[in-house]
């Protein structure tokens, strides 16, 4: 597998650390409440399919990435600047 | 259909005519006093111990595919029971000991073998870490010996003892761990649930759970509307997929494990040898084939098949603990889609649906718990009430903070185990 970092171009896998389901960038605010946080830290829709997690460009850039994947196939169909959907969350 | 000594003498004789399949492959009937979603080992175990401890025989258990094709044929078949933490020690000895009595309980021969298990260990605090566990696995009633290196030497010549990153200090043996035949587990408990009544429904895959004021009402499939007042959930890598179906998000997210078989060697490697520093395992089979894995590939996958990367890595720390293996073909890799949960340790709990029940979350640990889940799942979907050993397996726990079972006390975060 290889990601294609915007910023360092396509890298192998072993460059990068994996961090997990891009919900990890939807932080609740401290008073949400107990559901609430435990959305975000536990619970994953978990698809077999189409994606987006969380991966940092560790061993290049350092960069953050919002990727899209298969995870039937392995295939990446996108790696962006995880700043980037940050901004546009806000 | 009986297995002995005797029986096989005389079919060996006559030409081996009188074997009959092992268990019967039903059809599906309109309703069922409880579904069990899933036969894989864990499913087929909480079948066959629904009927035998509990009475309940009018039972079905619904594979999408066919019997003992997911996890439990994919794994390096490893049986232990060497847990730290309260809820997972009286949990793995329980399953241990019914592991010990499975043969003449099933009358199926699963090729048990109490070979012993040594974990590695490489420094002095990694000595006290083991010594410590090993502690734990004595208070809880089970068997630990601290080996010094000159011990390790004894059974595990052919190391690399003086390796200048990780040289062996020592080691925490497990004389009761080992391995056992697989496949054999599940057609075991298929054919003793079979016996008694249960119907094992291959190619029948579940498509929706009906549920009704809040009681489940039956599920569809591919084979149509199956009705029950109990459904159990067993599905492992795919728990997240099913649990929907009843509206449900879990904590649990999908991976995938790679192992490793070469061609058939004489005999050389006599235990089960685990060298954590760089997640390395390995056993022998009784086929002569070195069985060995290594970590996650460590992103969420259903591929049932990994990358280059860890295989990589997997054969760099074998070649690093025994070199001798240098030369053994790999024959076969495979991989497992693994149902991890963010502390590593299982579920088996109620749901918030009357009459669903849910048993997942095995993580990279699933076989050697095949006997123990099962037992106590089939007592919690019979009597309602938690089975005593399996009783911390709660599903609120991450919710709620209390009760984490962090075995390798990472943290309770979902990609650290």
């Amino acid at each position: 597998m290889r990601l294609d970092c915007p910023i360092c171009g396509s890298r192998d896998r072993r460059e990068f650390y994996y961090h997990g389901d891009a919900v990890m960038l939807a932080r609740p605010a401290v008073d949400d409440g107990a559901e609430a946080w435990d959305s975000y830290l536990h619970l994953r829709d978990n698809p077999a399919g189409e994606t987006r997690d969380l991966w940092q460009h560790e061993a290049g850039c350092g960069a953050w990435l919002v990727v899209t994947r298969d995870t039937v196939s392995h295939a990446v169909s996108d790696v962006v600047l995880a700043t980037d959907v940050k901004g546009s969350m806000a | 259909m009986r297995f002995s000594g005797l029986r096989v003498l005389r079919e060996g004789l006559t030409g081996n005519k009188g074997w009959a399949p092992h268990w019967r492959d039903a059809e599906p009937k309109a309703e069922y006093d409880a579904i069990i979603i899933g036969g894989g080992g864990h499913g087929l175990s909480t079948a066959y111990y629904l009927a035998k401890e509990h009475g309940l025989t009018n039972v079905a258990v619904l594979e999408k595919g066919y019997l003992g094709g997911g996890n439990v044929g994919r794994n390096t078949t490893i049986v232990r029971a060497n847990y730290f933490l309260q809820g997972n020690s009286e949990f793995y000895s329980h399953s241990l000991k019914l592991w010990e009595g499975l043969e003449e309980d099933l009358n199926y021969n699963v090729m048990h073998s109490q070979r012993g298990l040594i974990n590695l260990f490489h420094s002095d605090g990694q000595r006290d870490a083991f010594a410590r566990r090993g502690n734990s696995m004595i208070n809880q009633g089970d068997d630990a010996v601290l080996l010094d290196r000159e011990g390790v030497r004894k059974y595990l010549p052919y190391l690399d003892f003086d390796n200048i990153r990780f040289p062996i200090y020592g080691g925490l043996l497990h004389p009761r761990g080992g391995t056992a035949r697989h496949d054999a587990v599940a057609w075991g408990y298929a054919r003793g649930a079979s016996d008694r009544g249960v119907d094992l429904i291959q190619q029948c895959e579940v498509t929706g759970i009906d549920i009704e004021n809040g009681q489940v009402r039956g599920v569809q499939t591919t084979r149509g509307v199956i009705k029950a007042k109990k459904v159990g959930i067993v599905v492992a890598g795919r728990s997240g997929q099913v649990a929907a179906m009843a509206g449900m998000r879990l904590p649990i997210e999908s991976h995938v494990l790679q192992a490793f078989v070469t061609e058939g060697l004489k005999p050389c490697i006599d235990h089960v040898v685990s060298f954590g520093m760089g997640h390395f395992y390995i056993s022998q089979s009784d086929k002569g084939g070195l069985v060995f894995g290594g970590d996650l590939d460590f992103y969420a996958s259903y591929a049932s098949r990994g990358n280059l990367p860890m295989a990589e890595h997997v054969m760099e720390a074998g070649m690093t603990l025994m070199p001798m293996i240098g030369k053994a073909k790999v024959l076969r890799s495979w991989g497992g889609i693994m149902d991890m949960t963010p502390d590593g340790s299982p579920i088996i709990d109620k749901t918030d649906t009357a009459g669903l029940f849910i048993d997942c979350g095995w993580c990279y640990g699933g076989f050697k718990a095949v006997p123990g889940s099962g037992f106590s799942f089939a007592h919690l979907m019979a009597t309602g009430n938690h089975h005593a050993p399996a009783a911390k397996y709660r599903l609120d726990r991450f919710q709620t903070g209390v009760g984490l079972m962090d075995e390798e006390g990472t943290g309770s975060q979902h990609n650290l185990h």
